[in-house]
């Protein structure tokens, strides 16, 4: 019921904003800055360092997509969204993209009128349990005691998987993250549970990581990614490709180390060629300069650079690749070809 | 010559004894103070346990802190297992929960300045026997903080402060003719020379150096707490007076738009309030052009609190017996005298623990703009700092030093309540 009012009152002010403002890429030029909103604050995906400068890896896209339209990666006005404003940011023409670790659903697709230029991060439940308690897989957890947050879908998707596993669980309730941090510590659950990534950087965070195991199931589909509002396909085609330059850069081995020495003359793969700008005119019917790929690459490198620097296996949060491989190595990345 | 009927007269004073060890000194007091009676005896042996249990916790906790550090992971490795806490969080991230993460280091020294006048512009409207010429300064204090924490341009500031003097200044000369003429008249005044001026001064914005102009968005930590506490609370509290002497007006109109008001504001929880504030108002003006989100807060917050105002001073002006206003009537005072000679110093005084009880309330209230994403700090703590990989999970350290920023504040005003209450207090109870 709340939710449905909350969802209504959205709409018609998605669709206000949507008649207000037509051509987003005209008004981040003439501002200079891209108005990009982010997280309050995740570990890894958003957070400002101790002198105040963003990093992490949705910030990446955010600085991706500045670099793209105005050739600086700094030009970026980070715009601090939570979970219950984010959408109304957006939606109100605050910012003109949202990176905000924000799943891609059909209710937030279609009935929000918003559009998910790709999936950046694919994400999914899982649980954490102690060491110590022996189990290896989620199917063993029958009569278990659950930290979970309330009000979230994941409450629902736990609910689901052990239905349908037909075993039992007691649920705790708790409200963040912060807190299922210290009930799960104190014993007061047996099992965490939460998006993959977030168990992984809590995990990160205990005195003691390795007497805590992440389960191998995973039971739900969370595709994160960037989204722009319904109206300005323009706009959306250049976040979405922006984002997809990052993939294909990865997959055509194009790394911030050789990308200044692969732009300066065409090379010998045609389809570099066309990414980097020094083939075709792929910048032109985006309305952007020849070069814009490798501005978007060069300011953070591309998306595998991007996963190792603030969310892979060499950072605290060491969270292994997965689904987020290239199609050539196992994974759900693959780009549309650049042609 | 002399009587000797008494055989003995001892002519000096015996020297006084101590009094038994029993009845005196340290023993005495605990006797009646910790074991008078058997179930006094069990308490406190029970409160010494309970004290106990948590210094015992707490105090290696704390005495073991490790104050420099990089990171989490670095502390435990220096503490090595033993317990201990990880103050080095806050060495490493101060002026982050103090002033926020976007204020301009090198600027630091302007709110620091800015809250140090504070006191001085406070102190003579807080003790009032201080000299009163000191007030011309508390008037001023409001566009100097906001020059010194905003920055930009002196001329906005100085032309705010000129065109609230020509109000002033018009008042003051035709209020003897009629209150509402010199009223209305002095906030036409104000608007009149507020947008001439507007058109008059040079619109630079100042972008180098030491006053560089530092926008809205860029405020946060302790330094937000504490800038919408004390704007919210001396707004709220004149608005307050007002709307509670409105609510008491015969006059049907002013009577019934006081009491929607009150009981519309009061009758919704103001975290319904910001994020009317911060997203709905956001709907309302165009994108980029809207009014700054600080103010817009600072509105919502000040509504709010004037609301409760009103209704304690109601409660202080229902507490006046009828007399009082019978008086001030039978010595030909006007309204106006008669509530600033007579009404409002006894209800206000009445209304002192519940104003004090508003404020402390509100002041900690500021808190909740961290859910509309404004770095507050428990917004600083909660976001950025939390969610950094070098201090996520450090709970305890951070959030202990917040409550005591906020205690030490909250007791303080607290404290000044209960001396004032003992200065005011001309009864003879």
């Amino acid at each position: 019921m709340k939710k449905t009012a909350f969802y209504g009152a959205l709409t018609v002010a998605g669709l206000a904003a949507s008649m207000a403002s037509a051509a987003t890429l005209d008004d981040v030029k003439e501002r200079g800055v891209l108005n990009c909103g982010v997280t309050t604050g995740l570990v890894g995906f958003a957070s400002p360092d101790a002198n105040g400068v963003w990093t992490g890896f949705d910030v990446g896209v955010c600085r991706a997509v500045a670099a793209a339209v105005l050739g600086d990666g700094d030009a970026v006005e980070f715009v601090p969204t939570t979970g219950k404003t984010r959408f109304t940011s957006l939606a109100s023409g605050e910012i003109d993209v949202l990176a905000r670790n924000t799943t891609w659903t059909f209710s937030r697709d279609v009935d929000l009128k918003f559009e998910f230029t790709g999936i950046n991060y694919y994400d999914g439940q899982g649980f954490m349990v102690p060491r110590d308690l022996g189990v290896s897989s989620a199917k063993e957890l029958d009569g278990a005691t659950v930290c979970i947050q309330t009000g979230t879908t994941t409450e629902l998707n736990l609910a689901d998987f052990f239905r349908s596993n037909s075993i039992s669980y007691e649920p705790v309730p708790i409200e963040t993250n912060a807190e299922a941090q210290v009930q799960y510590l104190a014993g007061a659950c047996d099992v965490y549970t939460t998006d993959a990534s977030g168990l992984a950087a809590t995990r990160a965070s205990f005195e003691n990581p390795g007497d805590h195991v992440l389960l191998p199931e995973i039971i739900s589909k969370e595709p994160l990614g960037p989204l722009v509002r319904h109206g300005d396909n323009d706009w959306g085609d250049i976040v979405r490709w922006t984002l997809n330059a990052l993939i294909a850069a990865e997959e055509l081995g194009v790394t911030s180390a050789n990308i200044e020495e692969l732009a300066a003359a065409p090379t010998g793969n045609p389809e570099v060629n066309r990414l980097l700008g020094t083939e075709g005119e792929l910048g032109a019917m985006l309305g952007l300069e020849a070069d814009w790929a490798k501005n978007a690459i060069a300011v953070g490198g591309n998306y595998g650079e991007l996963f190792e620097k603030n969310i892979g296996e060499n950072t605290p949060i060491g969270l292994a690749r997965g689904l987020n491989a290239q199609w050539t190595d196992g994974g759900l990345l693959y780009t549309p070809p650049f042609r | 010559m002399t009587d000797r009927s008494v055989a003995f007269v001892r002519t000096e004073t015996l020297p006084e004894l101590p009094p038994p060890p029993n009845a005196a000194g340290p023993t005495k007091w605990i006797k009646d103070n910790l074991f008078a009676t058997p179930a006094n005896s069990v308490l406190t042996v029970l409160a010494i346990l309970a004290i106990y249990l948590i210094l015992s916790g707490a105090l290696p906790w704390m005495l073991n802190g490790i104050w420099t550090s990089p990171s989490l992971a670095v502390c435990r490795e220096i503490l090595d297992g033993t317990t201990g806490a990880c103050f080095a969080v806050l060495t490493e991230r101060w002026n982050q929960l103090l002033f926020g993460f976007q204020y301009p280091t090198d600027l630091y020294w302007r709110p620091g300045l800015a809250f140090t006048l504070l006191f001085f512009a406070a102190a003579p409207v807080l003790f009032f026997d201080l000299p009163r010429k000191l007030l011309i300064f508390t008037a001023l204090y409001p566009f100097i903080a906001y020059w010194l924490i905003w920055g930009g341009s002196i001329f906005g500031p100085l032309l705010a402060l000129v065109s609230i003097a020509a109000g002033v200044v018009f008042y003051q000369k035709f209020v003897t003719q009629s209150f509402a003429l010199g009223f209305f008249g002095g906030v036409v005044t104000f608007f009149v020379v507020l947008t001439i001026g507007g058109y008059i001064i040079p619109d630079t914005e100042i972008t180098e150096g030491a006053m560089r102009s530092v926008p809205s968005r860029d405020l946060g930590g302790f330094m937000l707490n504490m800038m919408l506490g004390v704007t919210c609370v001396s707004l709220s509290l004149p608005i307050g007076i007002a709307l509670a002497l409105g609510r008491q007006s015969s006059m049907p109109i002013i009577k019934y738009v006081c009491v929607i008001f009150i009981e519309f504001v009061r009758g919704v929880p103001l975290i319904t309030l910001l994020f009317v504030a911060n997203v709905m108002l956001g709907y309302f003006f165009p994108p980029g052009s809207g009014v700054d989100l600080f103010l817009r807060v600072v509105i919502m917050i000040t509504m709010f609190s004037a609301a409760y105002i009103a209704e304690v001073i109601r409660g202080g002006l229902a507490a006046l017996p009828k007399g009082q206003y019978e008086a001030g009537d039978s010595l030909g005072l006007d309204y106006a005298q008669s509530m600033r000679l007579i009404i409002l110093p006894q209800a206000l005084k009445i209304s002192i623990p519940g104003i004090v009880n508003v404020s402390v309330g509100l002041f900690k209230d500021t808190t909740l703009v961290s859910v509309i994403s404004m770095f507050d700090l428990v917004g600083m703590i909660r976001g950025p700092i939390l969610a950094s990989i070098e201090w996520q999970g450090v709970y305890w350290e951070l959030f202990g030093f917040a409550a005591l920023l906020f205690f030490v504040t909250c007791y303080g005003i607290s404290q000044y309540s209960q001396w004032l209450e003992r200065r005011l207090a001309t009864d003879h109870r």
